[in-house]
Parts: structure tokens; sequence; C-alpha cells
């Protein structure tokens, strides 16, 4: 087991640096000189290639991202130019904001997808397994800020339960920050939900064909204990994935619902530094999302072991 | 003979098919006393399978099951799932073909063990651990202890084999169905495993349920054998009177198919030519009779019941016996 976390760590060190050149690379790409978007149109142009050579932007790009590698490994992200706020203080302000709301989001979407998906499989091909996979096909099909609108109007504006809009720190007030982030929560859990619970469901459905189902059914136990340790741990590693890849997805911040509630999460931060194409802001966000990325696949390849004894033995 | 603990009435079960109802057991009446052994022998897609799924209702949600399987007393057809999951396991057993894929591959053997004891025996998990351990050893697994904490995939397909069976015996069943339980392992492993189911049957007063393809299985093995084609027991009869005397041509067709170690190298293995019936296209007559040397305009005309004109004490289902 030890070797193999180490062998799984020693693969990241290589995704990571190609992932760091490739935001590098991106945010060369974008369109529009940094130093002109700085001192603005009207500078002359000597004081733009003075402003260029001080920041080291007349460099070929293979050294530019040399440096720029040598000081984000000396912890220093840099800072935006139009606030003066650092890379680290302005992700590490909004990480909290996006992490509640997907951990929030997805654990709801799960806490919908497994026994639906459990009761569908069980009950597959009947009237109660049509409706909830059409329901679940219906609901792929809505997009998410209409979810979000219905939502705000049925339990802000009509029922006036929940707030609409805002978001309150933890610290300070912790229920109120629940209360903020109910409808977010719910909207992301509306939008994972079908996704999660189709993919267990049809795996869910093989499993029970198996034979150690049936094995299991001739040894007497009992209905739950053959859902639940018998066939849900083997029907597990698509969802595990599934759900990986949408944690990963919104580590980078729910864009939408970020905007739509007013959170002051990472997608906003994101989309508001290309705006102001704010280069460095945007550099040092997308370098945070892809290790968050790549972090989550690793955890998940962590979870099939665990799911699998055969990935842990490295036989499948 | 004392009440019978097994006696099967009638069955049949259909299986839907996009031509139209397959019918994979026709009319099967058996019965199986205490302690005793019976083999059931048939070529593939001959319904043994699908027999002995009956029997264990588990057969698959789209079958459609007819017929009285009463179990010591008690007809399983009807038994609510409550009294059939505690009849499971105590009282009914079943060793499938495939040990490959008949324990679970996420789950350690010990668990695989312990969770039927417990789920039966009301035992905690120190107690079922160590009556584990007991099993593995009494069916010849070495290293028992270890082997609880292993997987599946760390055993070879015999230890499997075993493990499963271990299993099926862990709650003392009155009844075990061994389905095929050697045909997917090495020739050299068969034996020891037939060997080992024998010799637990008998140390335990089990009766036996045997399922083959293969004649040579069950000859030294059962008191009785039941031999199947296209859904029906075709003959029936004890095992001895069965190999002295077998009146049905179809089981002797199986018997020529079977390779002798004293025939001359190179000695032509006789199948049995043509192939089994279409069962959603039953035929009017002797299900057999397309492929029997035998046959005749009677054989095509109508069914041969399954009797003992003879009083002879072998049941058989043919117009023109050997």
């Amino acid at each position: 087991m030890t070797k193999f976390v180490g062998r799984r760590l020693v693969y990241l060190l290589p995704v990571l640096l190609a992932v760091t050149l490739l935001t590098f690379l991106v945010a060369s790409l974008l369109p529009g000189d940094l130093a002109t978007t700085i001192l603005g149109d009207q500078a002359t142009p000597e004081k733009v290639a003075a402003l260029r050579a001080q920041m080291g932007l007349d460099l070929p790009i293979w050294q530019r991202y040399g440096i720029w590698l040598w000081d984000v490994l000396h912890g220093d992200l840099g800072r935006s130019f139009r606030t003066g706020e650092t890379v680290w203080a302005a992700v590490t302000a909004r990480l909290p904001v996006s992490l509640e709301l997907m951990v929030s989001g997805v654990v709801l979407a799960l806490v919908i997808a497994i026994p639906l998906a459990i009761l569908c499989a069980v009950k597959s091909g009947t009237a109660l397994d049509r409706f909830f996979t059409g329901l679940a096909f219906g609901k792929l099909s809505l997009p998410n800020y209409m979810v979000a609108i219905l939502l705000i109007y049925l339990f802000a504006v009509e029922l006036n339960w929940l707030p609409a809009t805002g978001w309150v720190p933890f610290h300070e007030d912790p229920l109120a920050n629940l209360k903020s982030f109910i409808l977010p929560a719910v909207t992301i859990a509306f939008a994972e939900w079908p996704v999660l619970m189709r993919v267990l469901r049809s795996d869910m459905i093989a499993t029970l064909q198996e034979d150690y189902i049936a094995m299991a059914k001739a040894k007497g136990l009992r209905p739950a204990r053959i859902l639940l340790v018998h066939a849900l741990k083997p029907s597990s590693l698509t969802l595990v994935t599934v759900a990986g890849i949408n944690i990963g997805r919104l580590i980078g911040g729910a864009l939408i619902v970020e905007t739509i509630f007013a959170l002051p999460g990472i997608g906003r931060l994101l989309v508001g530094a290309i705006y102001a194409r704010d280069f460095i802001i945007l550099q040092g966000v997308v370098l945070f999302v892809a290790i968050g990325f790549v972090m989550v696949n690793f955890i998940v390849d962590m979870l099939y072991a665990v799911l699998d004894p055969r990935i842990r033995h490295g036989r499948a | 003979m004392s009440a019978p603990l097994l006696s099967v009435e009638g069955i049949t079960v259909d299986l839907p098919t996009p031509r139209g109802p397959l019918r994979a057991v026709d009319g099967v009446d058996l019965t199986l006393a205490p302690g005793s052994t019976l083999g059931i022998v048939g070529e593939s897609g001959c319904g043994k399978t699908m027999l002995s799924r009956a029997v264990l209702q588990l057969l698959p949600k789209r079958a459609k099951l007819g017929g009285r399987i009463l179990f010591a007393g008690r007809d399983l057809v009807t038994l609510p799932a409550e009294e059939l999951r505690r009849l499971r396991g105590p009282e009914l057993a079943v060793v499938f073909q495939d040990p490959m894929t008949s324990l679970n591959p996420v789950l350690t053997i010990g668990t695989q063990i312990v969770e039927t004891l417990q789920a039966h025996l009301g035992m905690d998990t120190a107690a079922a651990t160590r009556r584990g351990v007991e099993l593995l050893a009494a069916v010849g697994i070495p290293a028992p202890e270890q082997r609880l904490r292993q997987y599946p995939h760390q055993l070879s397909g015999g230890m499997r084999q075993r493990v499963a069976i271990a299993i099926a015996l862990s709650c003392e069943p009155k009844l075990l169905i061994a389905d095929e339980p050697t045909t997917a392992l090495d020739v050299t492993v068969q034996a020891q495993i037939l060997d080992l189911l024998a010799r637990e049957q008998q140390r335990r007063h089990m009766a036996l349920i045997l399922i083959t393809h293969d004649l040579g299985v069950v000859a030294g093995r059962t008191d009785e054998v039941a031999v199947m084609y296209a859904g029906r027991v075709v003959e029936r009869a004890p095992t001895p009177r069965l190999f002295t005397r077998m009146r049905m041509p179809y089981t002797e067709a199986l018997l020529a198919a079977i390779p002798k170690l004293d025939s001359p190298p190179h000695t032509p293995l006789p199948a049995i030519a043509g192939r089994p019936p279409d069962q959603t296209r039953p035929l009017k007559g002797c299900s057999f009779e397309p492929r029997c040397r035998y046959a005749d305009e009677r054989c095509r005309a109508a069914k041969p019941p399954l009797a003992d004109p003879e009083r002879l004490g072998g049941l058989f289902a043919c117009w023109h016996p050997l």
C-alpha cells in the first residue's frame, strides 16, 4: 500500500510541471500586452518598453517560465497589478467559499443519487425505475440557472425562508453561513445528482447480475447487507470517477451559481481577473485549480485501491 | 424410505426470449431423501442449472416458475422472502460452477465466511472468525488464518472453490446443491473437490444434488441419477442400475461421449450428432427424436412419458428402450 501511494505521488510531479507550463503559456497567449494594459492606451512606447523590461516581458518565453517557476517554488505567486493584493491572499480569501459550496453541493447530490440509484437498480424495468431515470434525464436537460432562479423565487421571494443572495463568513455567524449556502448547494446538487444516479444505477444493475450476488442471496444474508456491502462497493468505481471529475471542476468555482447567489468564490475571482486583464491573478488561480484537480484525481485513484483490492495488488 | 427432504412437483420454468417464451424446465418431478445424493446430468442448455436455480429460488427476475418445491414440508415457491432467507444457509446451500465469479472480489475471504455465520448462528465476530478458521481447515486449506485476510484473487481456482464449499457448509445445511462444481477447475483439482464434497456429505449426513454434464462424475458418487434433456427428466434410476442397464438412447449417447482411458490413441470420440432442440418451438413427439438413431413414426407423433413400465425401479421416457 505504501509503495502504491509512493508510486502515485511520483507520477504527480511531472503532471504538476506540465500543468504549470500550460498555465503559463495560456496566460501569455491571451491577447493584449500586460504593460500596455497597466499603463493605459496613452502611454508612450518608451514607457511601455521600460515596464516590459522591468517585468521581464522582453525575455524569451522559456526564460520567463523559468523565473516564474522559480518564484512559485519559493512561494511567491506574485501580486495583482490592479489591487496590489497577492495571489495567495486573493485565492485563500475565496477558496473557503468555493470549497464549502462544492462539498455541500456534492454531498447533497450523493445523498440524493445513491439511494435513488440503488432503488432503481433493484426495481429496474419497473414503472418506479422509469419514473426516476426519466426525471434524471429531464433534469439533465434543464439548465442550472433556471433551477437557481426557480429556487430563489420559491424559497426567497415567495416563502421568504432563505436569503436570495449574499454570504456570511462561518466564523461570524455559523447559522447565517449555512442559510446562505442552502440554495446554492441545492442548485449544485440538482445539477450533479442525475449523472451520479445514472452511472451508479447502471453499474449496480450489472453488479446485481453477478454470481457473487446470487451467492450472497444463497447464503441467506439480509437484503440491506447484500445491497450495501456486496453490491454497492464493487459498483461504485464509476461513481467515484464521475464525482471526482465534478468535484475537480467545482474547485474552479461554480461560476453561474456564484454569480446568481453573489458568493465571493473562485469562479468569480477568475472571471473578474480575465475581464480586468489581471494576468498574474489569473495565472495563480489557474495554477491553484489545476493543483486541486490533480489532487482530486489522485484521491480518486487512491479510492479505487480502497474499493477494489485487485487494483491495490496491481492485478487489474 | 423416510419422508423426502425435497420434493419437486411439476416444475416448469419459462424464460422470455425475442422468439417467444422458452420452456427451460418442462414439468420435472424429483424427490430426495435426507442424506442421499442425486446426480443431475445433461448437456449444456438442458435445463439442469435452471432447475437448480428454481429450487434455490434464484431464478432471473424475468423467469416464470410453475409447480411446487416442497423442502422440509414448506413450499419454497410461495414462502415469504424473510422465511426463505432464514432457510438459506442453515438448511439449503449451494456451490456454484465458477469460483472466480461466485466469491465477491472486493471482500476478504474472512468477511464472506463470517457474515454467513453471523447472519444465521448469531455468533460474535471473534467466535465466527474461529469457526471460519476451522471450516477452512476442514476443507483442506493450508494456513487458514492468513487466508481469512486475503481476497479471492489471491487464491487459486481450486482454493477458491474450497472456500465456496466452506461457506456453503458453514451453517450445516440439510441440502447442498453443487452446480457443476468442478467444471471451471483444472482436471487435477476436479477429483479432489468431488472427493471433498462426498466426504463432507457423508460426515454431515447432508443431502447433495450434484449437477454435471459428465456421467463419469456421478458414477461413483451418487445414489440416484436423473438424466435431463430439453428441460425434462428422460431417465432416472439408482446409479448402479443406470450404469448396468440404461434404457434411454440419450443416456447411452452421453456415456459414449466420455473418452475412455483404455481406448487406443486417436480413437474418434463419438459425439451426439445434431443440436439440442429449439425450446421456443417444442416438438410434438420425443424431443430427442431428431438425434436418435432408433427413432420412428411413433417417436415423432407422441411424447413418451417418464414411466417405469417394467416395474424395475428405474424411470425412463422412451418408446424404444434399449
